[in-house]
């Protein structure tokens, strides 16, 4: 076992405790301000294993967009639907024992059924590190994947002005505009 | 590969089984939210074990994991925007008490 392996296999370890770990403590804590901050735990073991797994790219992209924004986005929710039930209280409801029997037993069912299959792994010459270059990946959403490209795009402009309108004070009505705008 | 690919698999099937049992368990309506959030990391790591050490040569396990983080995002702004202007109307993000459309 090289030196690389070792460290390879140890920094797997610890990306472990830190992503299960973390996603124990979100889904288990009772203070939901603490539960987003173990999400950001949890994410950041996630970013690890990317660059683990040689999408260094992909790990910068959830940095910025999982950690940078939606987790942001999660804890201004929270902030801003603080109401009575903040802290202390229960946060499981009364069908959580039979909620871990059933997730218990879909997670066997899934760690049977992989280890059994026999997966079509490539071939040592192309398991070498691979060189995806940021210029390859832009390429490739502009070329192959244009399209899934420009429906994201859609769908994201979609969910932006559905959130702000869904989000938006009752009593502000739009000001009368004027018959000349946007001229 | 120093790490074979079952044993990402399995990290990968063991985050979605406990964003699965938050989405099942929670009362806040927010923290299914979170739960939510921890299946699509999972299903994104999956993405890119299978990339990394079935087809290393092609793009489309990353170009799909970036994706779903773009799908991710805009998932939780609107659920988000949901939860808020819900909260606004009848003051309770417990997902107990949001029950207007219940039979």
């Amino acid at each position: 076992m090289t030196i690389e392996h070792a460290v390879q296999i140890f920094a797997f370890i610890i990306l472990t405790l830190m992503t299960l770990g973390g996603g124990l403590a979100v889904v288990t804590s009772r203070n939901l301000f603490h539960a987003a901050l173990f999400l950001v735990l949890s994410l950041a073991g996630a970013m690890g294993y990317y660059v683990l797994l040689d999408a260094g790219f992909l790990a910068i992209v959830q940095l910025l967009i999982y950690i940078g924004a939606i987790s942001v986005l999660i804890l201004f929710a929270i902030m801003l639907t603080r109401g009575l039930m903040m802290s202390g209280q229960v946060q499981r409801n009364e069908q959580w024992w039979i909620a871990a029997l059933v997730v218990f037993l879909i997670f066997v069912v899934l760690v049977v059924t992989l280890w059994q299959t026999t997966w079509p792994i490539a071939e040592a010459e192309a398991l070498r590190t691979p060189n995806v270059a940021i210029a390859q990946l832009g390429a490739a959403l502009v070329g192959p994947y244009a399209i899934p490209f420009e429906v994201i795009s859609l769908l994201l402009l979609v969910a932006l002005v559905g959130a702000i309108v869904l989000a938006r004070e009752e009593g502000n009505q739009p000001a009368q505009a004027d018959a000349e705008t946007g001229e | 590969m120093a790490i074979p690919l079952p044993w990402w698999l399995t990290v990968a099937a063991a985050l979605f089984a406990i964003g699965l049992y938050g989405v099942l368990s929670r009362r806040n309506a927010i923290g299914v939210l979170l739960g939510i959030e921890l299946m699509l990391n999972a299903a994104n790591i999956n993405l890119v074990a299978f990339w990394r050490h079935i087809t290393p040569q092609a793009l489309t396990g990353q170009v799909f994991a970036i994706f779903v983080i773009g799908i991710a995002a805009a998932e939780a702004a609107a659920g988000l925007a949901i939860i808020i202007s819900a909260y606004r109307r009848r003051r309770t993000v417990v997902v107990d008490e949001l029950d207007t459309m219940r039979w």
